[in-house]
């Protein structure tokens, strides 16, 4: 794939050293390119690239609250529709607009005005950016938290080991809406993530992406990691990568013979507490999923 | 030139966001708010409105929505009421933060719980302080003619704030009244076409709107909402004489207006479809030989502060009635604020009609009664069962 050069995410931002947040706003833009309108929710991404009067977007870009990415994005859409009609306001272009939230603000707080915006048909793409907590406030559990993850919220005790459930898997209950496209990427699958938001824009209606981004400081594990963590969780079926078009389910990348999950968990913090019977239990449970998938 | 339908208030106030062409209607149902949103659907779904409705499923998306849209540079339209408001909460602070010109019909209905369908202002009173500039109507043409001068005022450049007019839930909203409606052409010359020259999302000219504010500019952008309301007073005086230059209407000065205050020791202050109900007393009592004015609150942020000091400078015996109630204080917010800019005069304070308790024209006579008898800045609840 031809990378486009033109960089609509500027350098310079202010988060952490190898944030995968960064990287995923970066690809984004290069495919989406200049005829695009970003609405961010609040978090990580949003804090650290618009300290006034500092951004890093060289798009049009809109943040209002946390849980309502999707919704400012409906009534963006809405009135590009209208002003077309009626004025004749940007005739000339196709405009993407494009929803990007963190894992809190669209599995949790954001749920529900995604679910709306989803079933409302609007023509947006919707950029789950999952670091798999919430990471803006200080690492806190969402219900994208990975089981047996720690976090401020959901730390290992004596007697609870960390988050307590599994992970929502937010791609399925998108693709249960019914809308024309969900898909699953990862940062260190650049070529792949990219096809994928190429693809998604291409198609009218609502367009789902859940993107796993790995987080030097919610994972703890040092910033020139991010890209093989990232690798490793789809390398070991912890987060597999397919896409559902039109219904029709397609695995996008499947490792040759998949890794064994201790390999991800103990490159990271927040998993230091695993015991060997901990770290199998883990196993068995991807195992399992990955058996479901066709992995 | 015109029509006259004899209508409800909400069906007033979506003539009103047809003749000002919206282009933007986000809608989530609430009672009394929900024929409002209904009569749009139908304008949009027969052709006679060009816009685009979003079926929220939320009030705070329906504000969102608005958000989005009129940062993308469309004339947007909302209703709400009580628990619909209060969900908007959030959002109502980011719309006026960001400057947007978004008005919202709000039928006032009491806040749960427990729950309560009918009317009083604590829904829209409780947002007071959220950048919105607020209308309160007398009847159904004044919402029609409200809505349609919100657009003229928000859309002003030394102004960009969101507007809600806000209508008596049932007493206005459910009840039918002669309305004369414009000529839509006449709206059209009035109002002009929305061209927001500050921020708006176009991807030929990339902005952020809606960064993180730092401690060293936050403070200036409050400062900047508070001089948009000062602004906002002068330009609302402007839109109602240009209204009524135009359309042969106008509501006092636009901030507030004054019913036979000249030769009155005791006035009374209020807001809303109550003011008939007062009016209606104080021509019984004129008949008597006896003068009492009123002073009707039209917009209640910004307040009017200069134009009640000067109207009132004259007036012994003040009643101010209200709608609300400020628990811990025992007073409404208007009392609170007369008391506040006089303070060299004897300011009783009156909460009437929370939650539907009806207002009769024996009340308004008590009321009377008490403020020119009583000693002191009391507070009294009016219509209390024993
Ligand atoms: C209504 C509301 N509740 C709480 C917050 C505080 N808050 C801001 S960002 C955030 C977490 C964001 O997490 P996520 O969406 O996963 O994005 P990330 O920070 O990981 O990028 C929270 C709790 C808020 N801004 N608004
Ligand atoms: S905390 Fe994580 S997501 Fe947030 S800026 Fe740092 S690396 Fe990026």
């Amino acid at each position: 794939m031809q990378f486009p050069r033109e960089e609509y995410f500027a350098p310079g931002h202010r988060g952490c050293a190898g944030c995968g947040a960064a990287i995923v706003a970066r690809l984004l833009l290069k495919v989406a390119g200049k005829n695009t309108i970003i609405s961010n929710a609040t978090g990580c991404l949003e804090v650290m690239t618009t300290p006034y009067p500092e951004t890093s977007w060289r798009v049009p870009w809109i943040h209002t609250a946390f849980e309502n990415a999707a919704a400012t994005a409906s009534g963006i859409e809405a009135a590009i529709k209208a002003l077309k009609r009626k004025r004749g306001k940007h005739a000339d272009k196709k405009i993407n607009v494009i929803a990007i939230g963190g894992d809190g603000g669209t599995a949790d707080i954001g749920f529900q005005a995604l679910s709306g915006a989803m079933e409302r048909g609007h023509d947006i793409l919707y950029i789950m950016y999952d670091n798999e907590a919430y990471m803006n406030t200080g690492i806190q559990r969402s219900s994208s938290t990975p089981f047996m993850a720690a976090t401020t919220t959901s730390p290992a005790g004596s007697k609870i080991r960390g988050e307590d459930r599994p992970k929502k898997d937010m791609t399925m209950i998108m693709a249960a809406h019914g809308i024309p496209y969900v898909a699953t990427a990862c940062i260190s699958y650049p070529e792949d993530f990219m096809r994928k938001i190429k693809k998604a824009l291409s198609i009218e209606g609502p367009k789902f992406i859940q993107v796993l981004q790995p987080c030097t400081t919610g994972w703890g594990y040092p910033p020139e990691k991010t890209i093989e963590i990232g690798r490793l969780a789809v390398e070991t079926g912890i987060f597999p990568l397919y896409e559902i078009e039109n219904g029709e389910f397609r695995i996008t990348y499947k490792p040759a013979k998949r890794k064994p999950v201790r390999e991800y968990l103990k490159m990271q913090k927040r998993y230091r507490h695993l015991t060997d019977e901990d770290i199998e239990r883990i196993q068995r449970y991807i195992d399992e999923k990955c058996k479901l998938l066709g992995l | 030139m015109c029509e006259v339908k004899v209508i409800t208030g909400t069906s007033a106030a979506a003539e009103a966001a047809k003749l000002a062409d919206v282009d933007v209607i986000a809608a989530y149902p609430i009672t009394p708010q929900t024929t409002c949103v209904e009569k749009l659907a139908e304008f949009v779904a027969n052709g006679e409105l060009d816009a685009e409705y979003i079926k929220v499923e939320s009030e705070h998306s329906a504000m969102s929505a608005c958000i989005g849209a009129a940062a993308t540079g469309a004339r947007t339209f909302t209703a709400t009421a009580s628990q619909g408001l209060a969900l908007m909460h959030e959002m109502l602070f980011i719309a006026s933060g960001m400057r947007l010109p978004i008005v919202m019909m709000v039928a006032n209905r009491a806040l749960s719980a427990p729950i309560n369908i009918w009317n009083d202002h604590q829904d829209s009173i409780s947002e007071r302080d959220s950048g919105w500039i607020q209308i309160y109507v007398e009847d159904n043409q004044e919402t029609l003619d409200s809505i349609i001068q919100a657009y003229k005022i928000a859309e002003n450049e030394d102004v960009l704030l969101p507007v809600m007019v806000c209508l008596d839930g049932f007493i206005l909203t459910h009840t039918v009244e002669p309305v004369t409606i414009p000529k839509a052409e006449r709206v059209r010359e009035f109002l002009g076409v929305y061209e927001p020259k500050h921020a708006y999302l176009d991807p030929d000219r990339p902005v952020t709107q809606g960064p993180v504010g730092v401690p060293d500019c936050y403070m200036e952008t409050r400062k900047q909402v508070e001089e948009a309301m000062e602004r906002a007073k002068k330009v609302i005086k402007e839109v109602n004489e240009e209204f009524a230059e135009r359309f042969k209407r106008k509501y006092g000065n636009g901030l507030v207006e004054a019913y036979n205050l000249d030769k009155a020791d005791t006035v009374l202050v209020a807001m809303g479809s109550v003011c008939g109900t007062i009016k209606y007393v104080i021509d019984e009592l004129k008949k008597e030989g006896k003068e009492v004015g009123l002073l009707r609150i039209r917009t209640y942020r910004p307040f009017p502060k200069e134009d009640v000091r000067e109207l009132l400078k004259d007036a012994e015996n003040i009643a101010v009635l209200d709608k609300n109630i400020s628990f811990g204080f025992n007073k409404g917010a208007l009392g609170i604020e007369m008391a506040s800019i006089l303070k060299n005069k004897k300011v009783c304070n009156y909460i009437v009609g929370l939650g539907g308790r009806d207002i009769k024209i024996d009340d308004i006579k008590t009321i009377i009664n008490h403020v020119e008898k009583a000693e002191d800045d009391t507070t009294l609840w009016i219509g209390l069962k024993e």
